[in-house]
């Protein structure tokens, strides 16, 4: 990531930003800026990164390189999600666009809907997603799930299979396989 | 036989006769080319209609006559049926159910709207569609999303008995149709997803009570196989045939469910169908051949027990979902008049088959793009008879966990999904709606929780790389020969049924909404028509005061609906492509109607 944590602190409006900076490189930090979402790199516990606010965040490499618990967020996603939300979080008529909702939805109540479903009930229209809160399959990975449908949002990540991805980090692993038994 | 084939007989010279036996009445209904008794037309599921005042001279004429709203906005499948005058419409969840009055202008006779816990939407892989009810014996079957069955009175709507097939708290729930078979009704379950353990289930026709169940995996006496009498390709299957070929007890959440089309040999007294994907998509997981899901079944269907089976892709590692329709036709090979059963598979083999003894003829790939196997063995001598032999490059099971294997075709949606194919006897032709679709797929460690998906993998589609960009075909195919005839290239997969007709006509549907006319001999496109929103229902054609009409349900969705509102992206082919492929959602929006056509006066 090229966003610098103070630049991504300072509460400007996207307008000023536009402003201030010309740079592509700052693109992403306007369009996250222009959208509330603070998505810069705050802190790094070995198995991920957050932001200022210790909410899970994303990192992407000058050459392309996601992280590996972003990465592990597409392949969750593509298993478990893309069947209603569709394919790279771009939506579809049975279910929102994920990519969009995550810039609107706090964090927390992400991880609430996850674990225990929404209905949206009428007479022509029935939006039901059901409570994942006992899949280990979808658990184990919504932080995951997370900053990679943020990478998708910001625009950070486009559409597809991320070409590059780092390895598994060793702590990631232990934390994987005491979640998934 | 000869006392089903006289009652028959009678029942036709009798014109109205009320029929005594479910078969009979069926046989009658579907044998009255003027009606549409059940989904697939015919026992046979030819999806053929003696009708042919539409020809392919007139054709282009064709008009709206009238339309109906069913109400609901999801993806509707299957299609109306027309008996004794009356048209029964279906709708997706909430599985409404309309019985309108073709003698009065479409006046709804009665309507049938279950109460069902709208939990069950959260469980349903791909959509909450259903592919229709059937009638029999003064009845109209219905399978709910809930696995509810119904039979209602199809003069009244009137609930006669009702019955609950599945759990959809364990993932157990239904998108398919019934098929009603002598005095009991043959019902299906979906669920391949959440590893349910796939069965069907007979119910006496007239109480709903469970008169057999046959598991696709597990014991033999839970499957209804007879180690010595059940065959696979001329040789008895032998004792624990399922269970020697799971590791464990992976059986009981293995999948081989039975969501797809039905049909039925009256002569042979069998019924046919096919089991889906092994759960879960990771083949790493689950070690052995996970008979016998992936497999074409032929049951008595008084007893259920097999008589032979075909496992089409042992130790599925494409989700190459085996539900199929079986379509039963007689056809000369090599000078020869078999009884054939022809399965256009997931896979992208066609496979002809004899339906009485389960030998295998022809297994040829109906799409050049499919490459994940060479050939299926035909050799009888072979230790790989009847196997699909897989190229290393595309095996998910070789490449092993989380690697991605690309450019596998076909994607998990098939050569060809649900959508079912229809048989001219006047061509000798088949008419399959294709997809050309291919894929990456990176398959991973899962852990099992009821009632939650239990999938495994994740991949991308894309366009069949070098051909022309388009995601489907609709195909006229030799299945004695296992040869394309002709191949129109569409858009989008082509997820609506076919409908061939004595008028040399064949009809289809397409996602951005058009129902097409073809010429039957060349493919040459005679009419085309845009509905009010994408079609992955089946044409269906009927007769009433001497007109003959065609019906279509529109309403997009589905696993195609949703797969390719956003269109598809080629990640092989680098950034630039990216959003290169036109969306579906660029075409046509959500919404349920009915349009009937016909040729004005």
């Amino acid at each position: 990531m090229t966003i610098t944590t103070s630049l991504a602190a300072i509460a400007m409006t996207a307008a000023a930003l536009c402003v201030v900076t010309g740079a592509s490189s700052l693109a992403t930090a306007q369009t996250a800026a222009a959208q509330g979402v603070d998505v810069a790199v705050a802190s790094s516990d070995g198995i991920r990164s957050f932001n200022a606010e210790d909410i899970p965040t994303y990192v992407i490499a000058e050459d392309g390189t996601v992280d590996w618990p972003t990465f592990s967020g597409y392949r969750r996603y593509h298993a478990e999600c893309h069947v209603c939300h569709g394919p790279d979080g771009q939506g579809s008529s049975y279910a929102p666009a994920l990519k969009d909702s995550v810039m609107r939805l706090d964090y927390y109540e992400f991880l609430e809907i996850i674990a225990g479903g929404k209905q949206d009930v009428g007479a022509a229209q029935n939006l039901v997603m059901p409570a994942f809160g006992t899949n280990p399959n979808v658990m184990c990975y919504t932080d995951d799930i997370w900053t990679y449908l943020r990478a998708r949002g910001t625009g950070d990540l486009d559409r597809g299979r991320p070409a590059k991805r780092a390895d598994k980090p060793a702590e990631y692993a232990e934390v994987e396989k005491s979640c998934m038994e | 036989m000869n006392h089903m084939k006289m009652g028959l007989v009678t029942s036709l010279l009798m014109s109205a006769a009320v029929p005594v036996l479910a078969n009979e009445s069926v046989l009658t209904a579907t044998a009255d080319s003027k009606q549409w008794a059940i989904q697939t037309g015919d026992y046979a599921n030819t999806r053929y209609s003696e009708l042919a005042q539409i020809t392919k001279e007139n054709v282009g004429d064709l008009q709206v006559a009238w339309t109906f709203s069913t109400g609901v906005l999801r993806g509707h499948e299957g299609s109306p049926l027309v008996v004794d005058g009356i048209m029964y419409v279906h709708t997706p969840y909430p599985n409404n159910v309309f019985a309108l009055d073709l003698a009065n202008d479409g006046k709804i006779l009665w309507r049938y709207t279950p109460q069902q816990n709208p939990d069950v939407i959260g469980v349903m892989c791909c959509d909450t569609v259903n592919r229709g009810v059937a009638y029999a014996d003064g009845m109209i079957f219905l399978h709910q999303a809930d696995t509810t069955v119904v039979a209602l009175d199809s003069k009244t709507g009137e609930v006669k008995w009702s019955v609950v097939n599945g759990d959809p708290a364990k993932g157990e729930t239904n998108t398919a149709t019934v098929m009603p078979v002598k005095d009991k009704l043959i019902v299906g379950i979906s669920g391949g997803e959440f590893g349910v353990r796939g069965h069907i289930t007979a119910y006496d026709i007239k109480t709903g009570e469970q008169a057999w169940r046959a598991y696709s995996t597990g014991p033999d006496a839970e499957m209804l196989f007879d180690p010595e009498k059940t065959m696979e390709l001329g040789k008895p299957v032998g004792a624990d045939s399922s269970l020697k070929s799971w590791e464990g007890d992976q059986w009981q959440i293995g999948g081989g469910t039975t969501w797809g089309w039905y049909s039925y040999d009256p002569d042979l007294n069998l019924i046919y169908y096919g089991t889906g994907n092994p759960s879960t998509w990771n083949p790493s997981q689950r070690p052995g051949d996970n008979k016998w899901s992936m497999t074409i079944m032929a049951r008595d269907a008084d007893t259920g027990v097999a008589k032979w089976v075909y496992q089409k892709t042992p130790h599925d590692e494409w989700d190459f979902d085996g539900v199929n329709e079986n379509i039963l036709v007689d056809q000369e090979i090599d000078g020869e008049m078999r009884k054939l059963l022809v399965n256009f598979d997931r896979n992208g083999f066609g496979y002809t088959l004899d339906r009485e003894t389960g030998e295998l003829l022809v297994a040829k790939k109906y799409d050049p793009a499919v490459n994940w196997a060479t050939e299926v063995v035909m050799d009888p001598e072979s230790d790989q008879y009847g196997r699909p032999q897989v190229v290393a490059e595309y095996s998910t099971e070789q490449n092993g966990e989380d690697t991605n294997s690309t450019g596998i075709c076909p994607a998990a949606l098939g050569s060809k999904d649900q959508q079912p194919a229809a048989f001219s006897p006047k061509t000798g032709l088949f008419y399959v709606p294709t997809n050309h679709v291919c894929m990456d797929y990176e398959p991973f460690r899962v852990s099992y929780a009821a009632g939650q998906p239990y999938v495994g993998a994740t991949l991308s589609m894309y366009p069949a790389p070098d051909s022309h960009g388009g995601l489907g075909n609709f195909i006229a195919w030799d299945a004695t020969k296992g040869e394309i005839k002709w191949s129109l290239p569409e858009a989008f997969s082509v997820w609506s049924g076919a409908l061939a007709t004595a008028g040399d006509v064949v009809f289809y549907g397409t996602l951005e909404g058009y129902l097409k006319a073809v010429d039957s001999e060349t493919g040459e496109e005679l009419y085309k028509f845009k509905t009010p929103s994408g079609v992955i229902g089946n044409v269906m054609t009927y007769e009433v005061e001497g007109k003959q009409y065609i019906g279509i349900l529109s309403g997009i969705g589905g696993w195609a609906g949703i797969g390719l509102a956003a269109g598809l992206t080629n990640p092989n082919e680098g950034l630039g492509a990216v959003g290169g492929y036109s969306a579906l959602s660029d075409y046509t929006e959500l919404g349920g109607q009915l349009t009937v056509f016909a040729v004005p006066d």
